[in-house]
């Protein structure tokens, strides 16, 4: 399903020093035309339809059209990523709306502390099973 | 042919930087996340540079980039020993026990870290249904490390909210990352969309001393030295013809951008292979490749050919299958399943369905049963609401797939499909490098373990997740924790060998004029015809890929022949591939994002020739269900219950394959 960019929306995140969806894309896919200032899908053939540049575009400017080669037109999969949840609504092709919300993370963004609370490594035990931080089971 | 070289004379030299750090890790996703949280700890007490690269944002990098509905590798209350049967059954009795064994010791640790540092995990409510990550929250429920009940599918898998899987673990990652920064005083160590393309051998003739790639944003060229690396890049996609070769050729089940970089690094480098003859072909809903794990486990669902029949139970298949594979199939993993449905099609009973209607009405039933018509259809209500979310998780496509033919699963039946052919090494497949074991292990045999966990044959060159061979079956969470275990063991080699000082056989020079050829070749010739795309002088990306995977489909079996294939189809494909490997010299690039593609192409072709010469050398067919060898359609324990283990020289482009005594050591 490729991601495609709605031109009206998209402003080529020119606030910033490179796009959202350029900075994103897992494949290198997103591209952005310098004239226009416009994001496109330059291998919409590689995309994945991960969804990561339609859930990070800060415009909602992104939205993704089923493979041509074997989806029926007229759905829509629209997700709306918030800070601790996502919000999907899926419209079928006949016209049935279902709406989700998931868990996303319990913890605020940017709040990881990787060692707080960890012992210190303990270099004796450098060759043996277990990490830094706990041993391993014994069965 | 003639040869073409790089002397900048058409395309401009790139500025090129040279980065010196202790560890380098190639790779942003579970593994290489894994490997920098744990390496960074030991490193930081003293003083060690550690250096992580990833092609992309390591935020949405690797194989968990879309998200994951659930954690496949979490051993709980369960027994590793367990594990490591569970794990030799499905992948036809030949494993490194000692590694497997070792990865279930150690994967909860990382689960653990997982939901503390942020992702919800599902728990066991008191009426024995399931609670998502905030209700059980909600509920005061403990969390996994404290004793909490996780809702199991399996034996091994749990289930999770997992959209931002990955988010999560790339920011305690990122986090490890800042702190030894800040104990070294590097400016960075952190390089994004930098593209690693290949090992540069130290001029002692044994470690690699460099690895050299491009930024896929700028013309710049890096060479990082290193005293020690961690490959933790993925298995490779896209390298047999897709099912869906229009725009759907996007839509693999394995990451799309996962191309085989860590088996050409580790290639070129010189270190030994194991059983690359080994795939992984799942069977998946078809086209969307949405999973099918939690409708077989959690909801109960059966799959059928098109009659309502169990095609696993036909007496027929499973005669000639035992006949041919012996005991193996009656162990039914995934293999033999595979094995059944194919010939379930092959007879023309297809489609293959998956039976979501029967399953949810069943469900359904024993909801109002037990709690009554209102609470009931609530908790139905639920339920259809976690099938989606396994989709939307992890396969999106698969949803949207569904809205567009008016599937809902109450209603409707879906198809399920074999798709094409991946290599990697930590999903239900184990083709990769041979590397040493921790030792420690009773049992363990004097070939599994040189010293360093983790270490290729190569001295100081580890590898963690896919690249890992003959251990599967570690998924997400294992691949993390092999990350962490290859950390500390590079680490430990570090320590040992701190007067190495890396040095390069090519200069700067050198690297900058192999990385940049592709470019130098566009703007030789581009001129010469009126359209650039059609040249008789070079060939680009797309072409590489599109004469890589015809090779592969029609000889090496892919889906054209129904995974089979001979020694005389996989002696006539090599012969071309051997062409294609030739043609690589004349690979052209027009800007950054093509001189990624060629590489990543390049890294395909080399990832498959070792595919192909290890279904040659392995005169039999012990994954039947992934491919057969038609001369060879049975599995022969007398000969071949043995590792093939295999060496290529890149200098001189020659292979060595050998055959490596199996151990059990788990009876």
């Amino acid at each position: 399903m490729p991601s495609f960019v709605i031109t009206e929306k998209c402003d080529g995140c020119k606030a910033q020093d490179k796009t959202a969806c350029q900075y994103i894309c897992p494949h290198d896919l997103m591209a952005l035309d310098r004239e226009k200032m416009k994001a496109y899908n330059q291998e919409p053939e590689q995309c994945w339809e991960c969804f990561n540049c339609v859930k990070i575009c800060p415009q909602q400017a992104i939205e993704v059209r089923g493979y041509s080669d074997f989806v029926p037109l007229g759905s829509s999969t629209i997700p709306l990523r918030g800070t601790d949840s996502i919000m999907w609504t899926i419209k079928f092709r006949n016209g049935i709306l279902k709406r989700f919300k998931f868990p996303i993370r319990t913890t605020v963004e940017g709040s990881v502390d990787p060692y707080k609370g960890k012992p210190e490594p303990d270099f004796a035990t450098i060759k043996q099973p277990g990490f830094f931080n706990s041993p391993a089971r014994q069965e | 042919m003639e040869k073409e070289t790089c002397t900048f004379s058409y395309c401009k030299k790139p500025e090129v930087t040279e980065v010196d750090c202790d560890l380098l890790i190639m790779g942003g996703g579970m593994a290489g996340c894994g490997a920098a949280y744990e390496a960074c700890r030991w490193a930081n007490a003293k003083g060690l540079k550690v250096v992580l690269v990833d092609k992309a944002a390591t935020d949405r990098s690797g194989a968990v980039a879309m998200g994951l509905s659930a954690i496949n590798t979490y051993v709980g209350e369960n027994k590793c020993a367990d594990y490591v049967k569970y794990v030799r059954n499905d992948l036809m009795g030949i494993i490194r026990e000692d590694l497997v064994f070792d990865l279930g010791r150690h994967v909860d640790d990382s689960v653990h870290l997982f939901e503390e540092w942020g992702l919800p995990i599902w728990k066991k409510g008191d009426d024995g249904f399931s609670l998502d990550g905030f209700q059980a929250a909600e509920a005061g429920k403990k969390s996994l490390k404290e004793g909490g009940t996780p809702v199991r599918t399996g034996k091994w898998q749990i289930m999770i909210n997992g959209e931002s899987y990955k988010v999560v673990v790339a920011e305690a990652a990122k986090k490890a990352l800042q702190t030894n920064r800040e104990k070294t005083g590097m400016a960075q160590n952190h390089f994004e969309r930098v593209f690693i393309v290949k090992a540069v051998k130290d001029t002692n003739g044994k470690n690699v001393a460099a690895a050299i790639g491009f930024s896929t944003r700028e013309n710049k060229i890096y060479s990082f030295k290193a005293k020690a690396m961690i490959c933790a890049t993925a298995g490779a996609v896209n390298c047999f013809r897709p099912r869906s070769v229009g725009e759907g050729m996007g839509r693999t089940w394995y990451p799309v951008f996962s191309c085989g970089s860590g088996y050409a690094f580790g290639m070129q480098a010189g270190a030994e292979l194991t059983l690359m003859e080994n795939r992984f072909v799942p069977a998946r809903f078809k086209d969307g490749y949405g999973p099918v794990g939690a409708w077989f486990l959690f909801f109960k669902a059966k799959a059928t050919d098109s009659y309502g029949n169990d095609y696993c139970a036909d007496k027929e298949y499973l005669d000639d299958a035992i006949a041919r594979y012996g005991d193996y199939a009656k162990g039914m993993g995934t293999a033999i399943r595979n094995h059944l449905m194919m010939r379930a099609m092959k007879d023309g009973r297809g489609p293959i369905l998956m039976q979501t209607p029967n399953a949810m009405a069943a469900l359904g039933a024993a909801f109002t049963e037990k709690l009554g018509e209102k609470e009931g259809k609530k908790k139905m209500k639920h339920l259809e609401a976690e099938a989606w979310e396994d989709f939307l998780d992890m396969a999106i496509g698969q949803a949207s797939l569904w809205a567009a033919k008016n599937i809902e699963p109450d209603k409707s039946v879906s198809e399920i499909m074999p798709t094409e052919p991946y290599l990697l090494g930590s999903h239900a497949g184990c083709a990769g490098f041979w590397v040493s074991g921790p030792g420690d292990i009773p049992g363990t045999p004097e070939h599994y373990s040189w010293g360093y966990n983790r270490m290729s044959t190569v001295p100081g060159l580890f590898m963690a997740g896919d690249v890992v061979g003959a251990s599967g079956h570690k998924f997400s969470s294992g691949s993390h924790a092999e990350g962490r275990q290859a950390g500390k063991a590079a680490i430990a080699y570090i320590l040992d060998n701190a007067s190495y000082k890396p040095s390069p056989k090519l200069s700067l020079d050198e690297i900058a004029a192999e990385l940049y050829l592709p470019f130098e070749v566009y703007e030789k010739y581009k001129t010469y015809t009126t359209e650039p795309g059609v040249n008789p002088n070079y060939i680009g990306p797309k072409a590489l890929q599109a004469r890589l995977m015809k090779i592969s489909d029609e000889y090496f079996g892919g889906v054209a022949t129904w995974y089979m294939t001979s020694r005389t189809m996989l002696e006539e494909g090599l012969k071309l591939l051997e062409m294609l490997k030739e043609d690589a010299n004349k690979m052209a690039a027009k800007d950054l994002h093509e001189l990624l593609r060629c590489f990543e192409n390049y890294h395909r072709i080399l990832s498959v020739e070792a595919h192909a010469r290890h279904i040659l050398f392995r005169e039999e067919s012990r994954y039947p269900g992934y491919y057969y060898r038609g001369d060879h359609n049975k599995i022969d324990d007398v000969n071949w219950k043995c590792f093939t283990n295999s060496k290529y020289t890149a200098e001189t482009n020659t292979w060595e394959l050998k055959k490596v005594p199996y151990v059990q050591m788990f009876k």
